[in-house]
């Protein structure tokens, strides 16, 4: 089956919408401006020649995303996981549990003011950007399909081609460790001593 | 913690929500699943407020790692489309 006009139109918009999300996911995955750049171009041009297999127009989101983490993969991730590194991967059990939010919540003083919210009011963009590019290659492939695409694990499982059950297990890990880098971000930045509240009960 | 909403034996304590409250935040939960947490936060503030919490870290990781893409990119691409 051959494209028409109309699929062409309704690519053009669609890219158009997604272009930020795209150029911001290549980013992520990429962390270099000009391989994010070739990454966007060579997914449009895969997603192009695979249009009319697109059935449904509204997981087209989806569908885009998928290409994308499929042509990083494919480009610049040509070599597989040692069986080292996919043990590691899979081995959730031995992770030290951690939460930011319990780092930061003390229920005692709930009642008095917020931590939490002061916390989130000083996190900065280039805090998360840093703490997901400091993932381990698959962990943040899993964050950033999920957490920022907005892929459901099923959608992702089908994208790294690895079972729902791994998605989920290396997103429990990705996240943890992302809480963990966001957490020395902000102990090094002073923000505990800048929390009023923290700072108040030393 | 338990809460008294607990007595009836099948609502989940806090520590069963904490280790689901991602696939809860992510819509990864069974039907029946999400509404026995959604009911447990109803009562328990310590839970409500880390779902909370956790819900405004996930939407700043997905709105703060999006990058405008810039306008070299955007023509490379009209021109890419207008070839096809």
């Amino acid at each position: 089956m051959t494209a028409g006009q109309s699929d062409h139109d309704f690519f053009k918009t669609e890219i158009a919408t997604h272009m930020d999300s795209l150029y911001g996911c290549a980013m992520r995955l990429t962390r270099n401006p000009d391989d994010a750049q070739d990454l966007v171009a060579e997914t449009v041009t895969k997603a192009w020649a695979a249009i009319t297999n697109l059935q449904d127009r509204a997981k087209f989101r989806g569908w885009i995303f998928c290409i994308l983490n499929n042509t990083f993969i494919s480009l610049y991730r040509k070599q597989k996981n040692s069986p080292e590194m996919e043990q590691y991967l899979e081995e959730s059990e031995d992770d030290e549990p951690f939460s930011l939010f319990e780092k930061l919540h003390q229920p005692f003083l709930l009642w008095w003011g917020n931590p939490e919210q002061e916390y989130m009011n000083k996190l900065l963009a280039d805090d998360i950007k840093s703490a997901i590019d400091g993932l381990s290659d698959d962990f943040r492939d899993v964050v950033v399909m999920v957490d920022v695409q907005g892929l459901s694990y099923e959608e992702a499982s089908r994208c790294a081609n690895v079972p729902v059950g791994t998605i989920r297990s290396r997103l429990k890990r990705a996240r943890t460790q992302l809480q963990k880098s966001l957490w020395k971000q902000a102990s090094d930045a002073g923000i505990e001593t800048a929390l009023p509240i923290t700072g108040e009960s030393k | 913690m338990k809460h008294d909403h607990e007595k009836d034996g099948n609502a989940l304590d806090c520590k069963e929500v904490v280790k689901k409250i991602f696939e809860y935040l992510d819509g990864e939960l069974d039907e029946h699943t999400h509404a026995d947490i959604e009911h447990h936060m109803d009562h328990c503030r310590s839970c409500f407020s880390r779902a909370e919490f956790e819900a405004e870290l996930k939407n700043k990781v997905k709105n703060n790692a999006e990058e405008k893409a810039p306008d070299e990119l955007k023509n490379r691409i009209d021109k890419l489309i207008g070839n096809f």
